[in-house]
């Protein structure tokens, strides 16, 4: 394989990158993306940065004096793609064609129908969203958020902190639900009221008011919440409308072997745009975190060098982080099929906790609120008992 | 000054032992038999990278995930930018002893050593 070009200059493209070189491809190594900035990390968009902890600098995903002998092309849109050829249409009017592709565009933040045109209303997906946002929360008293997901309850977290008067609606029975399970997102909401949050359960936004400039948020039941800020947190899409007219098997994401493999050969596909098989399961879903691109990038270069020759081991479970006040909590696992929960260390109320999540008596998750050495411990039981199928 | 870790006999290959010198220091039994100390505490925040991922020669960091090399102390990929120090170890009587680097550790942003200013 002389060359390969990788669509999305995110994490996932970047560390792709990396693992190419690393794994010995020394031909061309083309990157497109169409944000203006180099790839930068995330996670601190809804956390440090926001509180204005950390700069912009602390931001960057390549270490200093890096080089991987990329050919950079940022601030270009891929707008096609021609499998067979394996050539990218970029929206400056030419094209990208190499021996080997990388998908790595990655998602979008989701938003509310008929938002457009009012402002005070922010998604948080990029560090151009994570600026407006800090400059308008910097004038602002009253912040509504709106979506019971992570990245909400990280924003209402961070600036409860700094001091603003917060309200999180969520559609759900409680923030984080989805993930953690009922009864420890229980625990963690607990957490968000205690410092002062307000939190609006089973809700349904039916609309936002104010002219020109938003300033509340009108529930279904009537109930009209005040606001000089509103961030929507209603989950992601994934970025595949480009690739809508290849041919090119689409789900929700780009569906993927459990090597990375594509529908199409020479093609793979990392990180949030990629719904990879869970051999497991047999279904196809998005990792959706900052370590499920990282391993998947590993993975994905060793399937494009090898021409899917080398199949992958065994995946690792899904692990993320978040980091809400002085709450570092870890999560490994899924929960999805649990049948109980059990606290085994530590308290819900307390300083911090450790949880597992079992079914038939085999833990499948585990949660950890600052329990950094006994999640870690617990975590590689996860990983080295084989996992039950079914 | 060198510092007594434990026996060798109680560090199964795979395994890691942390110090709780100021500041801690893990040391690390590969799979293929070889022994490595670094120090313990990432450089990105305050983890453990006792309690990482050991796979050949490098250890995943517990929260982030970058991956540092035993041998060099170099870190593969951010977050975590800086290397971690290395530190001499030997084996004397079936116990495992570190000499620690006197060079200054790249600690985390909030974590300092205990005793220095
Ligand atoms: C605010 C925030 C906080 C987060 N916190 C955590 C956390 O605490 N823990 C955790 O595990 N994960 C967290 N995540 C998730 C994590 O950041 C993502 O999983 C990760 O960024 C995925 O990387 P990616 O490269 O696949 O996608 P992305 O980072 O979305 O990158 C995709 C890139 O491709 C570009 N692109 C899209 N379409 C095109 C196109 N047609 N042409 C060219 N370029 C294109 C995009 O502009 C973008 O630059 C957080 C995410 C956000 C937004
Ligand atoms: S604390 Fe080690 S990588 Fe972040």
């Amino acid at each position: 394989m002389k060359t390969v070009g990788i669509v999305g200059a995110s994490l996932a493209g970047l560390q792709t990158a990396r693992e190419l070189r690393r794994q010995g491809h020394d031909g061309r190594l083309m990157l497109v993306g169409d944000e203006q900035h180099r790839p930068y990390d995330r996670p601190p968009l809804s956390k440090d940065f926001l509180a204005g902890k950390t700069g912009e600098a602390d931001l960057a995903l390549e270490a200093e004096g890096e080089d991987l002998g990329i050919e950079w092309r940022l601030g270009t849109t891929a707008t096609g793609l021609d499998v067979a050829a394996r050539r990218v249409e970029l929206s400056d009017g030419t094209t990208l064609q190499a021996d080997g592709l990388v998908i790595a565009t990655g998602a979008t933040a989701r938003s509310l129908p008929g938002v457009a045109g009012l402002d005070g209303i922010h998604t948080l997906r990029t560090l151009d969203d994570a600026r407006a946002l800090r400059d308008d929360l910097s004038k602002a008293r009253r912040l509504v958020v709106i979506g019971g997901g992570f990245i909400g309850a990280e924003v209402a977290a961070t600036m409860r902190s700094l001091g603003l008067d917060v309200t999180l609606v969520t559609s759900g029975p409680v923030p984080l639900a989805e993930v953690l399970g009922r009864q420890m997102a229980e625990a963690i909401a607990a957490r968000h009221e205690e410092r002062g949050i307000r939190i609006i359960r089973g809700a349904s936004v039916t609309g936002l008011t104010g002219t020109g400039r938003a300033d509340g948020v009108l529930l279904a039941d009537g109930r009209h919440l005040p606001a000089d800020v509103v961030v929507i947190g209603i989950g992601v899409i994934p970025n595949t409308g480009w690739l809508r007219e290849s041919g090119i098997e689409l789900g929700d994401g780009v569906i993927c072997d459990e090597g990375g493999a594509t529908s199409a050969a020479g093609i793979v596909a990392v990180g949030d745009c990629a719904a990879w098989l869970d051999p497991a399961s047999g279904r196809h879903h998005r990792a959706g975190h900052w370590t499920g691109a990282r391993q998947q990038a590993a993975v994905a270069a060793v399937t494009l060098l090898s021409g899917g020759e080398v199949r992958p081991g065994p995946q690792r479970p899904t692990y993320f982080w978040s980091d809400q006040y002085d709450m570092r909590i870890q999560f490994s696992g899924r929960t999805q099929r649990m049948d109980s929960v059990s606290v085994e260390d530590g308290d819900v109320t307390g300083d911090g906790f450790l949880a597992v999540y079992r079914r038939d008596d085999r833990p499948v998750a585990v949660l950890g609120v600052n329990r950094l050495r006994l999640f870690s411990r617990r975590r590689r039981l996860l990983e080295t008992e084989p996992v039950q199928v079914g | 000054m060198k510092i007594l870790a434990c026996p060798l006999a109680a560090l199964p290959p795979g395994e890691a032992f942390r110090i709780e010198a100021e500041p801690p220091i893990a040391v690390f039994h590969t799979e293929d038999g070889e022994l490595h100390a670094i120090d313990d505490t990432c450089t990105h925040q305050d983890a453990s990278l006792a309690d990482g991922w050991l796979e050949g020669c490098e250890i995943e960091c517990p929260l982030h995930a970058s991956r540092f090399d035993l041998r060099t102390g170099r870190a593969d990929a951010p977050p975590a930018k800086l290397p971690v120090r290395t530190h001499q170890v030997a084996v004397e009587d079936g116990d495992i002893y570190v000499l620690p680097s006197d060079t200054p550790p790249n600690l985390p942003p909030g974590v300092t050593v205990k005793g220095t200013t």
